[in-house]
């Protein structure tokens, strides 16, 4: 239900979207207007999200060790797993975050001949990472449109990523690669019963709507080719708070640009947001220090206790028959 | 313990892990005898002020609510949104990947959906996306979020029941969302209206007022060490003393009650006295801060504070420079990660220094409290006990890395020195299943009840399966655990599901092994088995 309610919002989306590319009227309003709308709720959102997370305090040192912590010097530790300092605070957030280590750890069950027996599962990780990174590769090819004259990382990225040189235009190797990621987190999602069951609208719309941006991106680059001087004196127009309406460029790249702004608008409302969350998630943040050093929370508020007087009053007797010590006799 | 109720194993591991046809939200929970916990009673409620004491149970259709318990809970999330990030971050950050999903011992072992880690997050996620996210107000179920109904509220009751706050999803999760914080907001605010298990809220009631979960009184707790030390005496021949509430002590020594009130967590604890009376340690047990669990870690934050506190309390009354705590899991969990910061600056105490080697315990500097195993290890490593591992050749040992000490400090290879240092024969369970990886004994969080029981089982099928090859592969027979609730509750589940494997303390296999002065030619180890080989 969830699957076909999201396709269809994809469908309205995308008629939504072919309506305005076709529509001369609305150029104005798709170059000119939500530009700066979706980049301002993007930014606004996120920022939004972010600080609302953060205004929760953190009240206990809750790290989740993944490995031996740091005790007697002669017991080797794992700072990278289990944290005791800043930096390995730090290594194992780089390695989540670049490297999705948690997510490495997987393991699938079955029960064989009446036991469990895990096996190892690191496909998910492996198009998960591959996903990421293709996302980030392409993103950060994109800026070629935005700068002016392009960086010479941007053409060294680009040239890398068309290194194999197959087809006129080159296939990037990101845009292949995301295709291959996203299918496959896609047909995970419908085809897994246990996935299928949990997947909420939002996990199978964002996927589609990554798709859309993605399907006519290429279309666009290998199919139905654009003015790319037109495109990038669009973008420079938008940094520049002067955006001309450009005239030489096809329907489907306003099509493109369509997903796109729904997608930065999206992202902030929805699941996507884990790419801010991530950072403050306190099972990971967090050094493994908290017998060594006093960790503050900030609302800790007295509470009702049963003091030791109170107790030795009820048991006085009792404690005087068994010969145990008493402060009152 | 009674398996009569139960289905037969063979017949419990037929688990099906195909969801059911209809949606999860509209899937009704369904209270099978066996899988839940009776509530709790009304006095406990009552002695701890905490609302709506009345008599009820979880398979009543009327649960006897306050009428304004929505409110209740809502206020109640609320409050517990603005003041833990964990829980407000849990509740946004899920991209239900479904990582977590097959980790849970619980699904593992029931296949029931609802106990995948996402999926029970979710049944808390949906009601606070439809009251406190823009979006679920507006779509509803489009976006994720349901109403809070009856059905709802017993829901959670069923399912946060059912989660041991293991941790073992969080491990596995990309985003470390910890299921164990989830299960704690949960149960916090089904106590709000009165909804709890009895056999978390009695201990915790038992616990304020006479010190200990088990409710044992000053007298009582005497009583059984003395009567541990006879038993010392009849294997060992030495007479251990036993100092109870010793004011100039140096060390406070903490303990879960467990160990003094049953096998085999007694023969843990008399591992513990003749350990300190061999090196000569001028220690105090404490009636009044007589337990090292806290199962107010099961009922709310407040409820940990509330109980924890009696040990520096205690410490500071009898004037001890610092603490040692026993074998116990949870009970660490709070140590290690509550204590300080609840109750503390522990300024008063010493930063503890072992007396018998010089060693600084920096890793405790603040807390002033130190894991036993910790302790111990440093004593071995310092030669300072005499050891003879031949005592220990009738068991071939394998080691069940309990869940708290493993992924929420870190403790793996302090227990193991120390075994192997005192036992010949040791064989790890597959690596999937130790360490940060370790699998629960399915009863923790305070669901190790009979009435539970078939759950228990099924939860802890894992944890039994992976001891039952190492029995298979190297005739293990003998479960070594650094936890009282794994005592306890791993004794019950390798007799459904491995028996003639049973479960010591690392402190019972070391006292085994310690040799003592003046100590007469041992026949027998702890529990009076006659040894081989010596």
């Amino acid at each position: 239900m969830n699957l076909l309610i999201s396709i269809v919002a994809i469908l309205i989306l995308t008629l939504l979207a072919l309506g305005i590319a076709l529509s001369q009227n609305m150029a104005y309003l798709l170059t000119v207007i939500l530009p700066y709308v979706a980049f301002a709720a993007f930014l606004a959102g996120f920022v939004y999200r972010v600080i609302k997370w953060g205004a929760s305090p953190v009240p206990f040192r809750i790290p989740t060790t993944c490995g031996q912590g740091k005790s007697l010097p002669w017991i080797q530790t794992n700072p990278l797993e289990n944290p005791s300092g800043c930096w390995g605070v730090i290594g194992r957030m780089a390695q989540e975050i670049f490297l999705f280590r948690s997510l490495f750890r997987n393991t699938d069950v079955a029960i064989i001949e009446g036991r469990p027996v895990y096996g190892s599962a690191k496909w998910l990780w492996f198009f998960g990472i591959l996903f990421h990174w293709s996302f980030l590769i392409i993103v950060l090819r994109h800026l070629r449109f935005f700068i002016e004259p392009i960086a010479s990382w941007i053409g060294v990225l680009s040239a890398l990523d068309g290194f194999f040189e197959i087809g006129i235009p080159t296939l990037y190797l990101s845009d292949a690669t995301l295709l291959a990621g996203l299918t496959f987190l896609f047909l995970r999602r419908v085809v897994v019963p246990q996935v299928r069951y949990i997947s909420l609208f939002t996990d199978y719309f964002s996927l589609l709507l990554i798709a859309g941006v993605i399907s006519t991106g290429l279309l666009l680059r290998h199919f139905f080719p654009t003015d790319l001087n037109a495109v990038k004196t669009l973008a420079l127009g938008w940094i520049t708070f002067s955006p001309v309406i450009p005239h030489k460029v096809s329907a489907f790249f306003y099509i493109h640009l369509c997903f796109v702004f729904t997608l930065l608008a999206w992202f902030p409302l929805s699941k996507l947001m884990h790419a801010g969350g991530i950072f403050l998630s306190p099972t990971r943040n967090m050094t493994n220090n908290s017998r060594r050093q006093r960790h503050i929370n900030p609302w800790n508020a007295p509470v009702k206790v049963h003091t030791y007087e109170e107790y030795e009053d009820e048991f006085r007797d009792k404690m005087k028959a068994s010969g145990l010590p008493v402060e009152k006799e | 313990m009674s398996f009569a109720k139960i289905p037969k194993p063979d017949q419990l591991i037929s688990i099906s892990y195909t969801p059911p046809k209809t949606g999860w939200m509209d899937t009704p929970v369904d209270f099978r005898p066996g899988t839940w916990s009776y509530s709790g009673a009304a006095k406990n409620l009552t002695y701890l002020d905490i609302p709506n004491p009345r008599a009820w149970q979880p398979a009543d259709l009327d649960w006897k609510l306050p009428d304004n318990w929505q409110e209740i809970i809502l206020a109640g999330m609320k409050e517990r949104l603005e003041k833990y990030r964990s829980f407000r971050l849990f509740m946004d950050l899920c991209v239900r990947c479904g990582a977590c999903a097959d980790k849970c011992h619980f699904y593992i072992g029931s296949g029931d959906p609802k106990n995948m880690p996402v999926l029970r997050a979710e049944l808390l996620r949906s009601v606070y996306r439809r009251y406190f996210t823009t979006s679920g107000k507006l779509f509803g179920r489009l976006a994720g979020a349901r109403n809070l109904t009856v059905a709802v509220l017993k829901e959670w009751f069923y399912y946060f029941h059912q989660c041991t706050e293991c941790r073992r999803c969080s491990a596995f999760c990309p985003f470390g969302i910890d299921q164990a914080e989830i299960t704690m907001m949960g149960r916090e605010l089904l106590n709000l209206v009165g909804c709890n298990i009895n056999w978390v809220i009695e201990p915790v009631a038992n616990c304020f007022r006479t010190g200990n979960h088990l409710g044992i009184q000053p007298g009582g707790i005497k009583d059984m060490l003395e009567f541990m030390a006879d038993d010392i005496e009849d294997r060992t021949g030495v007479r251990v003393n036993v100092p109870i509430n010793k004011k100039g002590a140096d060390i406070l020594f903490v303990t879960p009650s467990g160990d003094y009130f049953a096998d085999p967590g007694t023969f843990t604890c008399m591992g513990y006295l003749m350990l300190f009376h061999e090196i000569g340690l001028n220690y105090t047990f404490s009636t009044y801060a007589s337990e090292g669990g806290n199962f107010g870690l099961f009922t709310s934050a407040e409820m940990v504070k509330r109980l924890n506190a009696k040990i520096y309390a205690e410490a500071k009354r009898l004037g001890v420079k610092w603490i040692i705590g026993g074998e116990c899991g949870h009970m660490w969990r709070v140590i290690h990660q509550y204590m300080d910061t609840m109750n503390g600056p522990a300024d008063f105490l010493e930063e503890p220094v072992s007396p018998i080697t010089g060693t600084r315990f920096e890793n405790a500097r603040a807390t002033k409290m130190v894991h036993i195993t910790e302790f111990t290890a440093d004593l071995i490593r310092n030669g300072k006990l005499k050891l003879d591992p031949q005592r220990n050749d009738h068991l071939k040992l394998t080691f069940h890395d309990s869940c708290n000490p493993a992924r929420a400090m870190g403790l793996f290879e302090e227990p193991r020195y120390i075994i192997k240092n005192t036992c010949n024969n040791f064989y790890e369970m597959a690596e999937d299943t130790i360490r940060e990886k370790t699998l629960c004994c399915g009863a923790g969080a305070g669901l190790g009840n009979d009435e539970n029981m078939e759950m228990r089982m099924r939860g802890g099928m894992p944890r039994a399966m992976a001891v039952r090859d190492v029995v298979k592969k190297h005739g293990v027979n003998r479960l070594g655990c650094i936890c009282a609730i794994d005592r306890a509750t791993l004794t019950s589940l390798m007799d459904y599901w491995v028996p003639g494997v049973t479960v010591m303390g690392v402190h019972e296999l070391l006292a085994n092994a310690l040799i003592m002065t003046g100590e007469k030619e041992r026949s027998t180890d702890l529990r009076g088995e006659t040894l081989v080989g010596c």
